[in-house]
């Protein structure tokens, strides 16, 4: 095993700075998109696969940029149709490594067709999906993701309508992947992107972001050196809940099927008394609770909430042609032109 | 053996087959087709049914025709109006009374003009009964009590029973004609192998109204049409939508890449990804997308990835791509574009044809967004314009339009079956490992810029709808640059010009008349200028299958006329193009929209008229 190993030729080492293009970022000082690109291109440099092999496919919008700041091949498309173009390219070519990088409203909005349906069809990509929770590039609208009576240009006096949570509407869409991380957090961010890189099918990375001009402190409470202790779960698969500055806190299954915030050492609680996360369980019933908790009742899961294996649409798709293949008498298109009902004439 | 009195010796004979949209009348009118096609005439064929599946029982709006056309000399369309028409209830007789020629044949199921039917119909009083059809050769059979006694024993339940009274019908017809029974045996036997008391059922059906025609000789005569004399080689039928889902599988292979299509279904587009959707054994890779725009979105997708990629669509859904279909624009990547073209605006007419299109395929984008528009003619040659699209698309790194129509993707007609190794070969600019690659640097003849696909070492470069900075391909603002950009983006699509042949003319170049047409009315104007040529009419056709960019010969050939009139199924789109690059020509204008294809016959009366005006 060793030996075979040992055969093989080493792979290219790259590191963060062969991913980076010639291009000037033109992000805004002090966005969290910042802190994200230099996530990706860490984790893309430990992925061990060469750089062709990488597209980075995006929509419109701030994040969308993206592909630019990237030396790998890339696609800046139209808004809302990444995810329709990168199941396009995966579809045609399944050896490329695809990030698709989207905001919030270029996901969810324009572009939330695209978005569910990639996710149902369990095509292998990564969607990174960039929530700030308002529209930067056109200066301060509100987003399919902003809190409800929030004041943005286009609701002066709040808007009156009810935010998506991103996760919700990926298990609704039957997703296999979810993670949550933040714009700071770039060693946790890069290894999210690790792992759903390695799951085959499509992986939703939803990173928290902060919009400094338009929607500055909008994850605050869970951001805040003094209290994201305490409001931020990083969840990893086979350990237990718990969190806080202390350590001391974690999440135990209620009575009335909800999650409870317990303290260790209080009320006769124990370590052994907090729930074991399990990211594989094809059941998405806890993934559903992890996900839509909110600060300040609840801390804000992050980390891998939902890892389940399932064959991609590309693979079936490649096997299918493959069966067909095999069992067809038409080879190619002279035998198809000449197939059925033909008739000579003299 | 035969009791026919009499044979009457015919160039070409038209019949039209009708019922409700549930009495099997396509299927009856295709194996009538497919059996004169074998047996050597040419046919051309057009269906003709209602949007809904299954539309009110019994009423004019659920009636399904299919109307065929064949001959002993070349046929080029499916004929204005019918020498027999068969009505399977009196809905079908009065939706296609109007389409029957003076004295001609009608074939009724008499058994279905009951009082009620005759009510639903919308008749005061049953036709069968009074002098109404005096003019005409009625047949009337009783199909539907006959097939029951035919079947009385044969085990089917009364429903089977029933549904195989079209092959009673169609038995008739083939007795009139004198046509072998043989391939719809064979297909009988093929289709229901599973269910053999349904085989021996139709085919006893088929038998006893083939018997019925020959024992009743209400058929006081009988008609016999000759084999056509065609060019030699083998030969299938084929619709339009097949032959260019063909065309596009012969691109690909002949390009070796693999064929990816990326559509929503949509009537009458359909087709075209069922067939690709089918041909997994050829590779064919079909996504059947959320909607319009994820259709044209994926394809571009994997055009980015390297294949060969095509979105199939009709007008309202071209509409929805148009965002997208300006992407492909300014990102330079082969695309095709196929548009069969229903009757319109929005939900329109889906089922029937119509050429209003053109303008949004030419100019239906935002900004300067040139594209090549291209259009077949005839149902066979889709296969052709689909591939001359797709040469187009992959040489010159563009997406194309190529417009066909309903009338086109739904008739049907023999097509002599060309040899992969005979069709041109399609040269793809891909950059390989190890070129200086810059992602907007050209060639000189064609101006396309090379095709770097994702996974080639070291290309690794960025493309989208932003602005591009010329030759190094990087986001840029510059105004001259978008000026340069803009003016080469115009350039490339007017170069294509210098890759396509000439148009050509039939006809005398010193012609009273010039016909113009484009797409799919080849069939008819080509027949109704043949006709009045054959009375020494001075008068010649140009019938246009590049749109844009146009042949460079064409104000050559438009000056030459004295008369120029364009034909289109529009309010005069093509017109309009016309005046618009050639301002000192006038342009007469013929136009429908029923609809309907034109008939040979309004064109003539038009065509006559122009003639004889001063």
């Amino acid at each position: 095993m060793a030996d075979t190993l040992l055969k093989q030729p080493a792979p290219e080492k790259l590191t963060p700075k062969d991913f980076k293009s010639d291009q000037e970022v033109r992000w805004c000082p002090g966005c969290g998109d910042h802190g994200v690109l230099n996530s990706v291109q860490k984790a893309m440099a430990l992925m061990g696969k060469p750089k062709e092999d990488f597209a980075v496919i995006s929509g419109i919008g701030c994040s969308s940029r993206f592909p630019y700041y990237m030396d790998t091949y890339g696609f800046h498309s139209i808004h809302g149709r990444a995810a329709a173009i990168a199941s396009g390219a995966k579809s045609a070519n399944p050896d490329l490594e695809i990030l698709q990088v989207s905001g919030d409203g270029d996901a969810l909005a324009i572009g939330g067709n695209h978005f569910i349906h990639a996710v149902r069809r369990n095509i292998d990509m990564t969607i990174l999906l960039f929530n700030n929770e308002i529209y930067g590039l056109t200066k301060g609208q509100y987003s399919p993701t902003s809190k409800q009576g929030m004041v943005t240009k286009t609701s002066p006096f709040g808007t009156i309508e009810q935010p998506f949570h991103p996760a919700e509407l990926a298990l609704g869409a039957q997703s296999k992947f979810y993670a949550r991380s933040i714009d700071t957090n770039i060693k946790l961010t890069s290894e999210i992107l690790l792992d759903a890189t390695k799951h085959r099918g499509t992986s939703i990375v939803e990173v928290l972001q902060n919009c400094v001009i338009y929607n500055d402190g909008t994850h605050s409470l869970i951001t805040d050196k003094n209290t994201k202790e305490e409001y931020q779960l990083i969840l990893r698969h086979g350990e237990r809940m718990i969190f806080g500055k202390e350590k001391n806190k974690g999440l135990v299954m209620g009575g009335n099927g909800k999650l409870v915030v317990v303290t260790i050492g209080e009320h006769g609680i124990t370590e052994q008394d907090i729930l074991i996360h399990d990211a594989h369980t094809p059941d998405p019933h806890m993934h559903w609770l992890l996900s839509n908790m909110s600060a300040p009742e609840y801390p804000v899961a992050f980390g891998v909430i939902r890892d389940v294996a399932a064959l991609s649409y590309e693979e079936k798709m490649v096997q299918q042609i493959k069966d067909v293949q095999a069992q067809s008498s038409i080879k190619c298109m002279d035998d198809l032109l000449n197939s059925g009902d033909t008739w000579e004439v003299e | 053996m035969s009791q026919k009195t009499k044979v009457i010796e015919k160039e070409e004979v038209v019949i039209r087959f009708s019922g409700d949209s549930g009495d099997g009348m396509q299927l009856t009118g295709t194996q009538f087709s497919d059996t004169s096609a074998l047996f050597g005439n040419d046919v051309a064929t057009f269906p003709d049914y209602p949007a809904e599946i299954r539309a009110p029982q019994g009423t004019v709006g659920g009636v399904s025709g299919f109307q065929l056309h064949f001959g002993h000399t070349e046929v080029h369309t499916p004929g204005d109006y019918a020498d027999v028409l068969v009505a399977m209830n009196p809905a079908a007789l009065k939706a296609n009374l109007k389409w029957v020629k003076a004295s001609g044949t009608i074939i009724v199921n008499e058994d279905s003009f009951t009082d009620r039917n005759l009510e639903k119909a919308g008749y005061d009083s049953d036709p069968l009964q009074d002098d109404k059809l005096a003019d005409y050769n009625l047949i009337k059979a009783r199909v539907t009590s006959l097939t029951k006694e035919c079947l009385k024993d044969s085990g089917l339940d009364q429903k089977s029973i029933l549904r195989s009274k079209n092959m009673f019908t169609l038995g008739m017809v083939y007795w009139m004609f004198d046509r072998p029974l043989a391939h719809t045996e064979e297909f009988i036997e093929s289709k229901f192998k599973k269910h053999p008391l349904v085989v021996d059922g139709n085919k006893k059906v088929l038998r006893a109204g083939y018997n019925f025609a020959k024992t009743i000789e209400a058929l006081a005569y009988n008609y016999s049409v000759a084999p056509a004399k065609i060019k030699k080689g083998t030969y299938r039928n084929i619709t339009g939508n097949k032959a260019t889902a063909w065309g596009l599988i012969a691109a690909a292979e002949k390009a070796g890449l693999p064929l990816f299509c990326g559509s929503y279904p949509i009537t009458p587009a359909t087709e075209i990804l069922q067939e690709l959707a089918a041909r997994k054994d050829l590779g064919v890779k079909t996504f059947q997308a959320e909607d319009e725009i994820a259709g044209i979105c994926t394809a571009i997708g994997a055009s980015f990835a390297g294949n060969f990629a095509v979105t199939t669509t009709s007008g309202p859904g071209l509409a929805l791509k148009t965002e997208a279909a300006g992407l492909a624009v300014m990102t330079e990547l082969p695309l095709v574009i196929v548009n069969v073209q229903r009757g319109g605006p929005s939900t329109g007419l889906p089922t029937k044809t119509e050429q209003s299109d053109l303008m949004q395929a030419i100019h239906g984008r935002s900004g300067e967004c040139p594209m090549p528009v291209i259009a077949a003619s005839t149902p066979s040659n889709c296969f052709e314009y689909a591939y001359r699209a797709s040469k187009i698309a992959l040489e010159h790194m563009t997406p194309v339009i190529l417009l066909t129509d309903g009338f086109l993707a739904n008739g049907a007609e023999p097509w002599r079956i060309p040899k992969m190794a005979d069709l041109s070969p399609i040269t793809v600019p891909l950059a390989k490992e190890g070129d200086d690659y810059m992602p907007y640097a050209r060639d000189e003849e064609k101006l396309a810029r090379k095709w770097a696909v994702p996974g080639t070492k070291g290309l690794e470069h960025r493309i989208g709808g932003l602005e591009k900075m010329d030759v190094t391909g990087t986001v840029s603002y510059v105004p001259e640059n978008h000026q340069v950009m803009t003016d080469i983006r115009s350039e490339r699509v007017k170069k294509v010009a210098n890759f396509i042949p000439d148009l050509p003319v039939k006809g005398d170049e010193n012609a009273d008349v010039l016909v113009v047409g484009w797409g799919g009315t080849y069939g008819h104007l080509t027949t109704a200028v043949r006709e009045l040529q054959k009375e020494d009419k001075s008068i010649a056709l140009a019938h246009f299958n590049y749109i844009l960019p146009l042949p460079k010969n064409t104000e050559e050939v438009l000056k030459r006329y004295k008369k120029v009139i364009v034909c289109e199924l529009n309010d005069g789109q093509f017109a309009e193009y016309l005046r618009s690059n050639f301002q000192d020509i006038k342009f007469e204008q013929y136009n429908k929209l029923q609809g309907l294809p034109f008939t040979v016959m309004e064109l003539k009366e038009k065509f006559n008229q122009l003639l004889e005006e001063k």
